[in-house]
């Protein structure tokens, strides 16, 4: 009878998941013995926090667990994609049950400080960043930052691009690989607008496209392209390449980064950062927190762990990297980087996105 | 005169006919399914109007959507009718005709269902990079969908009674003439399933690079944190889903087409000639290679090729457990709510009937984020407590997935003759105790097929997932993005395996029961 075997096969997997979570169940009550943390977020004691984390679990979750080991904080993180877990913290509004949101780009940042969502932080905080590192309005802080960069293959490129702007040559007709729906990127396309401006911006978005530049949904899928010949260049974040390096190897990495000349937009320092919600009751567990992200540990995790820059002075930065004051980038106000519905509606204009 | 044929055994007589007035008892719980199927597009109601009547019609008016609205569609309608002639195909040679090896093919032809769009449109990228835009877009949509329209053809070429076509050739008509009109509303409403994936799905379209309706609403809530032209954009999606849903529903018209008692003890298998029969062998092994080997092999490449990368056994069996559990719950509240709808949908002929049923469609061509969003919405306001636990995302899966489940109950209690109901009745039994004791026991095979096919589909679901778990908890999908978007493939790669693994299991269950003699 098929019926029975259907219900059979709808059963195993039922008694398979009840043995699973038993599992899970008993390992948690061995590694966690103190009470209170298989608790809901609401019912969590005051010395415990839930992060919104638009960064990659893989990334980051080693650095929340030595947050947890410095602070004693019982932290519990959330991870998504940082634009839609705005839209969610959106949508929650003065209920979210996030303290800390950590997000990947200034970007997020600035949209959730301007719905007033957010609570300004304690100025000593600040302060321990560069001041083009954090927001204009005190509300969110970058813990790390990252490089766009022109990944280039030097099999096929001899001299490395000096500037976005070298990119529209006919030479690379074809052979330029853009991500124009990724966060960074159209970050880079601000920097470009307020850099350079509005007509100059446009100009370069046509000609790249009138080069044919080949579009990508993702930095990484840009490194592939290149890394297997069919661009010879591409733009992306620097720390990509360092991360492929260490998946695949050296060997299996033959494109290299070029960091732009001074000035050049090509070369715009975005960052991660942090920011602590407005409705959150646990603010000062949550300022402790953003206190442990730009501190020395956390800041030499960037640095070794995930190639990132750190932000505070005196921690190095990594083997291999121009130190982070010698990127002359953009001078530009990472604020002005929430102007992003205009790089949108100049994006759609050109057709991009 | 090819009604009088199609309905000729339910038609005639008074018993036979449609109902019209929806008894309370399956009336209350359809109202109650469709309102939680509109929830989402209620959500998009209150976020384009609290954006302007200028930011809507300027949404509207922008030369850019009408260009998506045409791409969208047009994706569809190839993806639809690929699917139909790949799915039709393969249940005919399966069903109808001597094809050596043809149980193994039909449970092959149901295994697509176990490869997530993304992973398929991966792993095609990666062995074909020039594949993107549209071609590749309904290439990878094609060879996950068509099982959609596959299934409930091949359950229905199984069911149709020979008697009819000899009725038919007695007539003078052609035997598929008989054939054609009672796989017509299986096939639709498997094409309908596959037209409203294909307008919604978003994984493999931007894999593939392909700009969508999808894409676009993607883009507006990632780049622009602006909610108003993402909800102007998915109301348009409802509207043409909508669309698409009467148009399905008129087409099936108004025939009967349960038969009369038991199931048929034979069946006419058409004897291929030679050349035929390697014709359609290298038909069969063409559609299994691309949709099942294919995409099993490059799970194996990529297993290998990441072998180094270390996956923890712990992960993958939390992620494993929690997927299974989620995905079966999803499965059982899913077809709960399905059940009173399809069972109006089956029986009654009313324009209560038809709303209700529409409604529980409308939504589904929405992409995930829009139906998690619209979640977060109801959730944060009216059902706190709830919100960011088990039974929430459980819900999602519901919304999502509910058409399979309806389809499902609706095409197995259509095929179950209505006599025995109406015996029943006659006997002085109420609505409920005709449903508990006649009409589910006999659909209960058609109706756990598609809880199967649920659970299968909310197996592989991502953006809702990522939105609504609890915190903490990693489905092997959740894992998978993980892992891939910190551009650790290797270390993907068995997360992607399990998950493909895993889903096979119920696409193997429903594929033989697709090449059952007797069902």
């Amino acid at each position: 009878m098929s019926m029975r075997r259907l219900i059979a096969a709808a059963l195993l997997p039922l008694a398979l998941t009840a043995a699973a979570c038993g599992g899970q169940a008993t390992q948690e009550a061995q590694t966690t013995p103190a009470p209170g943390t298989s608790a809901t977020p609401e019912s969590f004691g005051e010395n415990s926090l839930v992060i919104y984390s638009g960064r990659n679990e893989n990334l980051i979750a080693p650095l929340i667990d030595k947050l947890k080991a410095a602070t004693g904080v019982d932290v519990q993180v959330r991870y998504g994609d940082s634009a839609e877990l705005a839209a969610q913290i959106l949508e929650e509004g003065d209920r979210t049950r996030a303290d800390l949101y950590f997000s990947q780009d200034a970007g997020a940042l600035g949209a959730l400080s301007k719905a007033g969502l957010l609570a300004p932080l304690p100025q000593p905080l600040l302060d321990r960043v560069p001041e083009k590192y954090r927001g204009a309005d005190g509300t969110w802080v970058g813990v790390s930052g990252r490089a766009r960069v022109i990944a280039y293959d030097p099999r096929q490129v001899k001299d490395a691009p000096k500037s976005v702007f070298d990119l529209t040559d006919p030479k690379y007709k074809g052979k330029v690989g853009w991500a124009p729906t990724n966060a960074s990127f159209q970050s880079f396309v601000t920097a470009l607008r307020e850099v350079s401006g509005e007509d100059k911006a446009r100009k370069w978005l046509t000609d790249m496209k009138a080069n044919d530049t080949q579009t990508f949904a993702k930095n990484g899928d840009i490194l592939n392209a290149l890394d297997e010949g069919k661009i010879s260049a591409g733009l992306i974040n620097h720390y990509y390449w360092f991360e492929k390096v260490a998946e695949k190897g050296e060997a299996a990495v033959p494109s290299k980064l070029a960091f732009p000349q001074a000035g050049d937009p090509g070369s715009l320092v975005n960052v991660a950062g942090v920011a602590v919600l407005k409705a959150s009751k646990r603010a000062e567990v949550a300022q402790k927190a953003t206190d442990f992200l730009l501190a020395a540990e956390a800041q030499k995790y960037f640095s070794d762990d995930t190639k990132e820059y750190p932000l505070i002075e005196g921690v190095p930065t990594a083997a291999g990297l121009p130190a982070l004051d010698s990127i002359k980038g953009p001078d530009l106000d990472l604020g002005k980087l929430d102007s992003l519905d205009q790089t949108l509606t100049l994006l759609k204009e050109v057709g991009l996105v | 005169m090819a009604r009088t044929v199609t309905s000729s055994s339910a038609r005639g007589t008074r018993l036979g006919r449609p109902l019209r007035r929806v008894p309370r008892v399956l009336l209350v719980p359809a109202v109650l399914t469709a309102l939680i199927s509109l929830l989402p597009v209620a959500y998009l109601v209150v976020r384009a109007s609290g954006g302007g009547i200028e930011t809507v019609v300027e949404t509207i008016w922008r030369a850019r959507t009408w260009e998506l609205t045409v791409a969208s569609l047009g994706l569809a309608a190839a993806v639809t009718l690929l699917s139909i002639f790949v799915g039709v195909s393969l249940a005919w040679l399966v069903v109808r005709t001597d094809l050596p090896g043809r149980r193994v093919f039909g449970v092959l032809a149901a295994l697509p269902l176990a490869v997530p769009s993304y992973v398929a449109a991966y792993i095609w990228i990666a062995a074909f990079p020039g594949l993107t835009g549209f071609t590749g877009s309904v290439l990878v949509l094609t060879l996950v969908s068509y099982p959609y329209v596959y299934l409930p053809v091949a359950a229905a070429l199984a069911r149709i009674d020979p008697a009819m076509e000899e009725v038919a050739l007695s007539l003078g008509r052609g035997r598929m003439s008989v054939v054609l009109r009672q796989l017509r509303p299986s096939a639709a409403a498997g094409a309908l399933l596959v037209a409203m994936y294909a307008l919604g799905e978003f994984g493999a379209v931007s894999i593939m690079r392909f700009d969508v309706f999808t894409t676009q609403i993607y883009t507006s809530y990632r780049a622009s944190f602006d909610r108003t032209p993402a909800a102007v954009l998915g109301l348009l999606l409802v509207v043409v889903t909508f669309v698409i849903v009467v148009a399905e529903s008129r087409s099936r018209g108004r025939a009967a087409y349960a038969t009369r008692g038991a199931p048929p003890r034979r069946r006419r298998v058409v004897a291929l000639r030679p050349a035929g029969k390697a014709a359609a062998l290298v038909w069969s092994g063409a559609v299994a290679a691309a949709a099942v080997g294919f995409p099993f092999a490059g799970i194996c490449y990529w297993l290998l090729e990441g072998a180094s990368s270390g996956v923890r056994p712990d992960r993958l069996l939390a992620a494993f457990g929690a997927t299974v559990g989620m995905a079966a719950a999803g499965a059982l509240v899913s077809t709960a709510l399905a059940v009173p709808v399809g069972v109006i949908a089956a029986r009654y002929r009313s324009r209560t009937a038809s709303v209700l049923e529409q409604a529980s469609y409308v939504g589904h061509a929405l992409p995930g984020i829009v139906v998690a969003l619209s979640l977060v919405f109801f959730a944060v306001r009216y059902a706190y407590p709830l919100y960011q636990r088990w039974p929430m995302l459980v819900l999602a899966y519901a919304v999502l997935f509910l058409p399979a489940a309806v389809g499902a109950v609706r095409a197995s209690v259509l095929q179950s003759p209505p006599v025995l109901e109406e015996v029943a009745r006659s006997l002085g039994r109420g609505p409920f105790a005709v449903m508990r004791q006649v009409t589910l026991p006999l659909a209960l095979p058609g109706v756990t097929a598609g809880a199967a096919l649920v659970f299968l589909t909310a197996m592989k679901e991502l953006p809702a997932t990522l939105l609504l778990r609890p915190t903490g908890m990693d489905t092997l999908a959740t894992r998978l993005w993980t892992e891939t978007g910190s551009g650790a493939y290797g270390a993907a790669a068995p997360y992607a395996a399990v998950l493909m693994l895993v889903a096979a299991v119920p696409g193997f269950v429903l594929g033989r029961r697709s090449t059952k003699e007797d069902t």
